[in-house]
């Protein structure tokens, strides 16, 4: 019998490992994926809870989500992509200051 | 069942291709030349498997493979006929279709959706320019055709009323005035046009077909491959393009439904519907010049997708009005 | 369904297997691809979870658009600098320090949720899904254009500002 338990567990899991891909990885592109990670353990969470107080209110949050995770990974990669073209790299580290 | 398809496609191709350029076409193998196919698979399973040196194998190996499952997939969902017992063969009527999904249009949207990576690894993995050029390119023009071939998509769904696909083509049951089938082409002949222009460039297909052009890049995004691999993606190919015109014909040509046939042999009309439009393709493949690339994301974007729009707009405010 | 729990454990697994290769993975296009992998995933279980057009949707943006949009990015960026030898990451003492505080605020959270859904009845407790599951597009319909229309209209917004500053941002200053 798969409970809600089962539900938030998982999406627990898929956020615990969403933040440690931030917070380890040295390359820019990955650090987002690793946010996406994240935002999808949240939808789970929504959808899961939705079922379980039988409303439809979840998947409706879960489908903003979504459209606001859309427009967030398009400007993160328009940001990354004119860093990139500033330094020629793709590590967070290089970029330490905030003029240049 | 797909897979004979295809054959009669490969088959077909050649020999609509070969009447419109008056000449013969295939006909050695086999009686008129009908062996023609799978002589072409023999042929193509024995050809050395290549691969480019700096090719990242698994890439390589998995593009083809995304490809060709993306198109069975998605024709999943398609229905092609009504509940039958085969002439009284079965006990319960069978449903023709594999899945029986209520949410069956969106399945096959998001499916053909999946096949953009196909292409787009090929083109990375095979390492080579002209593999690249024609990945990245092959792959914006699908995903900008795909927004007017999801607004035609949704006028459909305004009319109908449903997402399920067997649902959508009962709704195109009877007739009007007695003669005239209650078809969706009928109420929405710029959406069908939308529908089916934006399903060749999805496809690409002539005259959209800019990144296999052969003339320009080699043959764009599958250059590096050969044998087997090369085989799944020519598969793909025409896979697609049954189930687009199979999707079509559901949406618009009223699936299964036609006169002088019992319900029970509705797929008869389904296979000579989509036959039909499946002619359409290859007569517009050989008959018109292609679309150069700036050319072809104009019309994706300034012609097709406001017009989708406006299609979507004046369906809803018709059925508002007239209450259709 | 008699397969409930086999089939949540197995899209369980795949999501987090992917999930935990996305983040250590070196080229970004396998972790682009590991994430379509968890993508799908994820919307068996919102399947699973009588939500079949929030995991159509799922793969329709999130899979079939948004990580397309990576993936060229990725290609746009790493083509020209084809990293072979040396690439940035961390020393392994911090890199296996995180990788252990992630294992514990894992756990932790896990605790903490466990402790207060104890307390609520399981999912689908009546035995049957909920009436919307039957027409879900139309339950869902309903509800988004009356009672969120307003956000349903500034997301238009939020989309198009957007997509301007993508536009913008990303440009050549020639």
């Amino acid at each position: 019998m798969v409970t809600l338990n089962h539900y938030l567990a998982l999406s627990v899991i898929l956020f615990a490992i969403g933040s440690t891909g931030v917070f380890l990885r040295r390359n820019m592109i990955t650090v987002l994926l690793s946010i996406e990670i994240m935002l999808n353990a949240a939808n789970l969470t929504l959808v899961a809870f939705g079922r379980h107080f039988g409303s439809v209110d979840g998947q409706i949050i879960v489908f903003f989500v979504v459209t606001v995770a859309a427009a967030e990974a398009a400007v993160g990669l328009a940001i990354v992509i004119a860093l990139f073209r500033l330094r020629e790299s793709l590590d967070p580290d290089v970029f330490t200051s905030l003029r240049w | 069942m797909l897979l004979l398809a295809s054959a009669a496609m490969v088959y077909a191709e050649r020999k609509v291709a070969a009447l419109i350029q008056q000449r013969h076409g295939p006909n050695r193998v086999g009686p008129l030349g009908l062996l023609q196919p799978f002589a072409d698979v023999i042929k193509l399973m024995f050809k050395e498997e290549l691969r480019p040196g700096g090719a990242d194998t698994v890439l390589f190996l998995l593009a083809p493979v995304i490809s060709a499952a993306a198109a069975f997939a998605a024709f999943a969902v398609v229905p092609f006929g009504a509940e039958t017992t085969f002439f009284g063969l079965l006990e319960a009527p069978l449903k023709l279709q594999v899945a029986d999904v209520n949410v069956a249009v969106l399945v096959v949207f998001a499916i053909t959706s999946m096949s953009v990576y196909g292409i787009v690894l090929a083109g990375w993995s095979s390492n080579s320019k002209y593999s690249l050029l024609g990945g990245l390119r092959s792959a914006s023009q699908m995903i900008s055709y795909e927004l007017p071939y999801g607004l035609a998509l949704a006028s459909v769904l305004v009319l109908a009323n449903s997402l399920s696909l067997t649902r959508i083509v009962d709704a195109q049951a009877g007739y009007w005035f007695g003669f005239i089938p209650k078809w969706f082409v009928f109420l929405q002949p710029v959406g069908f046009l939308i529908f089916m222009t934006a399903g060749v460039a999805e496809t690409n297909r002539a005259p959209f077909d800019f990144p296999e052009a052969e003339q320009e890049l080699v043959a764009g995004y599958h250059t590096e491959y050969s044998s087997m691999a090369f085989a799944m993606f020519f598969l793909a190919e025409y896979i697609n393009m049954v189930t687009v015109s199979a999707v079509a014909t559901n949406l618009f040509l009223g699936g299964w439904h036609g006169p002088f046939l019992p319900a029970s042999l509705g797929w008869v009309w389904f296979l000579l519907k989509t036959s039909a439009l499946l002619f359409f393709y290859i007569w517009m493949r050989w008959t018109l010049p292609r679309y150069r690339y700036d050319q072809l994301m104009q019309f994706g974007w300034k012609i097709l997708l406001p017009l989708a729009v406006l299609n979507l707009l004046v369906t809803a405010a018709g059925v508002l009005f007239l209450g259709l | 369904m008699a397969f409930d729990l086999p089939l949540f454990y197995l899209f369980a697994a795949v999501a987090t297997a992917t999930s935990v290769l996305v983040i250590a993975q070196r080229s970004p296009i396998y972790s682009v691809m590991l994430l379509i992998g968890s993508f799908v995933a994820l919307a068996g279980l919102y399947v699973l979870l009588d939500a079949p057009f929030v995991a159509v949707i799922q793969i329709i943006i999130y899979a079939g658009a948004i990580l397309v949009l990576f993936l060229f990015v990725v290609m746009l960026l790493s083509a020209p600098t084809e990293v072979r030898g040396k690439r940035p990451r961390l020393a392994a003492g911090p890199r296996r320090m995180g990788a252990a505080l992630g294992a514990v605020f894992g756990v932790e959270l896990i605790w903490a949720i466990w402790r207060v859904a104890s307390l609520r009845e399981p999912v689908g407790a009546a035995g049957v899904p909920p009436a919307e599951a039957i027409e879900p597009v139309r339950a869902i319909g309903q509800v988004l254009f009356t009672d969120y229309a307003f956000a349903f209209e500034v997301t238009s917004v939020l989309i198009l500002v957007a997509m301007v500053g993508a536009v913008v941002l990303a440009k050549r200053h020639v």
